[in-house]
């Protein structure tokens, strides 16, 4: 790290911030993966978490994500508020025993030094009602910013999780507006050069949340959405129907888990825009959570009937 | 005698939970211990946001021999009898037990078992893990390899599935060292899921983080201290409640206390060190009460005020858990971002407030309801508050709805107190309008308080912004009661349709579950009434408050919003159904009547009068408490007095004598025959009783009670003589008839006051 040019600086630039959690979490075993290239509402979302919680494979992964809610659009004048973020995933599989310490190391290596900047880990309990999920965690503080969720989940999909992973979710643009010393996100340095050569968030953003705020709020067709969430919805069930075992002879295992997965997530993401659009009352939200609840449930249990999902795990090991 | 130290590191464990929990342990160990015939000294119990200590000394080495005989059947008892005995004695075979010969039932054998005494080491090894798998905390979790499935392996540790330990978060070590006061210690290394307890701790995680060992509580307290941990919570809160108050002093300010917030950040912190923030002047605008909510809610600072003034300064003082090597430059400054963005924030909530809401043609009808204009901001949000029909609760009808009836009953109430009526109506319209607010959004808490300010903001007469917040009031024992005229009424107005509420659809509270708080509603009507020297008779007012009444509201069709805000105000349950029926007969409200008498005694007693007393002048259909205090104010000072003991003595005995006669069947006659009083002493008391009740008939018909026991009073003298100088049991049974009718008078006349039978002593 020390060799790094300036410009590479976790604390002189956004994407030198990433460079770092990438390089640390890659030295400590994890397979660094690229965002998932659908539309979520966090980090969690993404299948290499999702489903990669259940069943007893171990598995370590980390990644940007980029994260969309649509009803926290500002049209770009709010200097925190954005419809469209990263987020910084990190998942271990079972949770290693120096999961803490892992984290803290990994807040040295953006340039937080622990005894000069006072983290902490403050009781907040996780949880995910879209996706049937909840953990016991903490909201990790840096100078008294939420800078990082930390969590071990218990169950996801509805499914006790067996072992237990550990999740942490790094706030990229907070975290980097920490560092860099910055008050409004649109003004962080992303590349780390200066005068001609930098670019900023906001050269990078600043345009498409003004558009995708109208877009969120004012433009988006929600008789197509509606349309749209009934579709997915019935293709989530069809193709776990397909690929369910037993659907031809001899298979034993679940075939069409990840297409059916897909299918939940944007019924998920297409309900985040109607809400942003306002169409949908009280009572109707909690059908719709509970609607895409049950797809992730049927999911998450066909995974568990795939390799990946460890139908095979005892044999493998024997 | 020997000492036992034990100490369950875990990671960050909910500052809410650590005074609890390390109660439990204490409690589950020391029980553990004593259940196993051994005895200690004394126990304390230790706690930071990483460990739970328990220092347990004078433990007895070895519990005693115990020796058990368990009877078992007659030696001709069927074998399904006999292997019955074994199995639970523990024999494998008859031989073992003794024969006992009994004269009436014949052989039957005996099991003699006898249980040497164990080593405490043995107890507390085999104790602990129990204890640790089976510890009461409210959410528990499991993690790590040893969640993996039964059977799977990770990293050299077998999966146990949904048996694996549970913990509130990770446990990471145990501790458990057991010896005597000045000699070596032993460690008792019991196992619980591969954790093996050993005699090494850790200190602070940034200041300390090398192994720690530790061989007994004093060299442990030692060490962590020199680690940078201090263990003992109660230090911790003193440190950081003088320390802050010196850091504030210093800066020509005071600190504002705030128990609750000292207690968790206590529970935050394992090495306490306490720093000054500031933000912009600019922010002081906002109410303090909001300033000082954002700031210790979102980020558990502390706010300091001016010396000697109500005025917040621009400072807060928060508490870290690291001395830091630049002074804690960095840690203010990053502190003092996150205030100014969480009070730029509430200032944005603050101002929005008192700006228009959109579509206000849309609430045309309900502003017309309430009598609202719809220039004012918190006559909007009144307004909106209808017209997205919030539920209050589902069998109740919507907050609006709710709203119509407290102002129904307002206006009742307005004339029985004398307060003006136009400024009582005003209030009530205006009351709940601040659920609407994006402060109270924000900060539920400061419900009625922001109402209060909204009110004032837009020219409300000040009895009116008073009464929006003091309608809440009082809330429990300690709480201020209102003392404005306005504030009384709609406080009671609220409490009243409230428990009237609850208590038609029958939602009262049971045992120690109160979900409405009803009890603390009927509190603050009995304080009021009482503090505030109210007059109410509450029979008829509670029948006219029972919903389904008279004009029972009807919920009209469900009409929805889909505003986030609308469901952060209520449960969130939108009602369709009609207004329910509900029970308005009499014994709804004699029940609540005598809910009410209930929580007067309670209230009585509180204040130090005695329950004799109170039941002495409490008849079950007395529905003006002001005046059941009063009576009972006046007979305690009566019963405390010379002249009271000595009446009571009289009329105990009289009521003695008239109850044995009466059990006998003696019909003992109403009035007294002035002719048959022989003797000074009869005749001098009949004249006294006549006098006596006449006065105090009167004086009770003024509600004087005084004066009303002044006048027994004078009965205590022609009682007494009568006693000494009149045999009641004359031979002449007409005599010995009217004799027993003057006791009779005297009983009654005491009753006008109260029931002295009731009364101890």
């Amino acid at each position: 790290m020390t060799d790094l040019p300036d410009h590479m600086s976790p604390t002189r630039s956004f994407q030198g911030l990433i460079l770092a959690l990438h390089n640390y979490w890659a030295d400590k075993g994890c397979a660094v993966l690229q965002p998932y290239d659908m539309e979520v509402g966090a980090g969690t979302f993404h299948p290499a978490t999702t489903l990669r919680a259940l069943g007893p494979k171990p598995w370590k992964a980390a990644y940007v994500q980029p994260s969309r809610r649509p009803s926290d659009g500002r049209y770009g004048e709010n200097p925190n508020r954005l419809q469209h973020y990263y987020q910084y995933q990190v998942i271990l599989k079972p949770n290693p025993s120096n999961l803490q310490e892992l984290y803290l190391g990994s807040l040295k290596a953006i340039g937080l030094d622990p005894l000069l900047h006072d983290v902490r880990f403050v009781e907040d309990d996780w949880e995910s009602p879209t996706l049937g999920a909840w953990g016991l965690g903490w909201e990790c503080w840096c100078d008294g910013m939420e800078v990082s969720q930390f969590t071990y989940f218990q169950q996801v999909c509805g499914i006790e999780c067996s072992p237990v992973a550990g999740e942490l979710t790094y706030g990229l643009e907070r975290l980097a507006m920490y560092v860099q010393g910055v008050d409004n996100v649109y003004e962080l340095n992303f590349n780390g050069r200066e005068g001609e050569e930098k670019i900023s968030y906001g050269d990078v953003f600043l345009q498409a949340e003004q558009e995708y705020s109208r877009h969120n709020f004012e433009f988006a067709d929600t008789a197509m959405l509606h349309r749209h969430f009934i579709d997915a919805e019935k293709e989530c069930q069809a193709l776990l129907a397909a690929g369910a075992p037993g659907a031809s002879a001899n298979q034993m295992l679940h075939k069409c888990v990840f297409p059916a997965y897909d299918q939940c997530i944007k019924a998920s993401h297409v309900f985040n825009l109607l809400d942003a659009r306002g169409v949908i009352s009280v009572t109707e939200r909690q059908s719709y959570i509970l609607r895409v609840r049950t797809l992730a449930k049927a999911c998450g249990e066909a995974f568990l009937l795939t390799d990946a999902g460890g139908i095979n795990f005892g044999s493998e090991a024997a | 005698m020997p000492d036992l130290l034990l100490e369950l590191r875990s990671e960050e464990i909910p500052a809410r939970m650590q005074r609890k929990a390390a109660g439990d342990l204490k409690k589950l160990v020391t029980d553990a211990l004593v259940e196993a015939g051994l005895t200690y000294e004394g126990a304390r119990e230790y706690w930071t946001p990483r460990r739970l200590t328990l220092d347990v000394r004078g433990l007895t080495a070895r519990s005693a021999d115990q020796r058990e005989e368990i009877k078992g059947p007659s030696t001709k008892a069927p074998e399904q009898a006999v292997q019955g005995f074994l199995r639970k004695a523990g024999l494998s075979s008859v031989a073992e037990a003794q024969v006992v010969s009994d004269p009436k039932k014949g052989d039957f054998y005996l099991a003699v078992l006898s249980r040497p005494g164990r080593a405490a080491e043995e107890v507390i090894a085999a104790v602990m893990p129990g204890i640790i798998r089976n510890f009461p905390w409210p959410k528990s979790m499991r993690w790590g390899a040893a969640s993996m499935p039964k059977g799977a392996r990770f990293g050299g540790v077998d999966g146990k599935g949904s048996e694996s330990l549970r913990w509130v978060r990770p446990l990471q070590s145990i501790v458990c060292v057991f010896g005597p006061e000045h000699d070596e210690t032993q460690v008792i290394p019991f196992e619980i899921d591969g954790l093996v307890a050993g005699n090494v701790t850790y200190g602070h995680r940034f200041h300390a983080p090398e192994p720690i060992t530790v061989r007994r509580f004093d060299d442990y307290v030692t060490s962590l201290e020199k680690a940078k941990v201090m263990l003992d919570a109660e230090r911790r809160k003193d440190v950081i409640l003088h320390d802050s108050r010196d850091l504030a002093f210093a800066n020509g300010l005071e600190l504002v206390e705030d128990e609750g917030l000292l207690e968790e950040v206590s529970g935050l912190v394992e090495w306490p060190h306490v720093l000054m923030g500031e933000f912009e002047q600019d922010y002081l605008e906002i109410p303090t009460e909001i300033i000082r909510l954002t700031i210790k809610t979102n980020q558990k600072c502390f706010v300091a005020r001016l010396q000697g003034e109500e005025r917040l300064s621009n400072r807060f003082i928060l508490v870290s858990n690291i001395e830091a090597k630049d002074g804690g430059k960095e840690i203010i400054h990053g502190n003092g971002k996150v205030v100014r963005a969480r009070l730029s924030d509430a200032k944005h909530f603050w101002t929005r407030d008192q700006g228009n809401l959109p579509d206000l043609q849309e609430l045309e009808a309900s502003a017309k309801t309430f009598a609202l204009d719809l220039k004012k901001p918190l006559d909007q949000r009144m307004a909106k508050l209808d017209a997205l029909n919030v539920t209050f609760h589902a069998k109740l009808g919507t907050q609006g709805q709710r709203v119509a009836r407290i102002r129904s009953l307002a206006a009742k109430l307005a004339e029985m107190i004398h307060a003006d009526a136009k400024l009582v109506d005003r209030a009530v319209v205006l009351a709940k309008a601040d659920l609407r607010t994006e402060a109270v959004g924000e900060f539920p808490e400061l419900q009625g308080l922001m109402g209060r300010r909204y009110a004032a903001l837009q020219g409300e007469d000040a009895s009116v912004a008073a009464a929006v917040e003091d309608h809440y009031k009082p809330q429990g024992p300690s709480d201020r009661v209102p003392d404005d005229k306005v504030s009384i009424t709609v406080a009671l107005a609220d409490k009243l349709d409230t428990l009237t509420g609850f208590w038609a659809i029958d939602e009262k509270p049971t045992g120690s579950k109160d979900p409405y708080a009803l009890r603390r509603a009927a509190l603050g009507v009995v304080r009021i009434l009482l503090e505030c020297n109210v007059r109410l008779n509450l029979l008829p007012v509670l029948q006219a408050a029972m919903p389904g009444d008279a004009g029972a509201p009807t919920v009209s069709p469900m009409s929805v919003e889909g505003s986030e805000k609308a469901q952060a105000l209520a449960d969130n349950s939108y009602i369709n159904e009609t207004f329910p029926v509900v029970d308005p007969s009499a014994r709804t409200v004699e029940d609540l009547l005598s809910f009410f008498h209930d929580r007067l005694k309670v209230y009585l007693r509180d204040q130090g009068a005695r329950h004799d007393i109170i039941d002495a002048v409490l008849t079950p259909e007395a529905d003006d408490l002001l005046m059941v205090a009063r009576r009972a104010e006046a007979l305690t000072a009566f019963i405390t007095s010379e002249e009271g003991r000595n009446l009571l003595a009289g009329t105990k005995r009289a009521v003695q004598l008239l109850a044995a006669e009466e059990k006998k069947g003696t019909v003992v006659a109403d009035g007294v025959s002035e002719e048959l009083l022989k003797l000074d002493a009869e005749k001098a008391l009949w004249s006294a009783i006549k006098a006596a009740s006449g006065e105090a008939t009167e004086a009770i018909a003024k509600e004087d009670f005084r004066s009303a026991m002044e006048a027994l009073a004078k009965l205590r003298a022609p009682v007494d003589r009568f006693f000494e100088d009149v045999l009641v049991n004359d031979e002449d049974t007409a005599v010995r008839a009217n004799r027993l009718a003057l006791l009779k008078a005297i009983r009654e006349a005491t009753a006008t006051v109260a029931d002295f039978s009731k009364i101890a002593g």
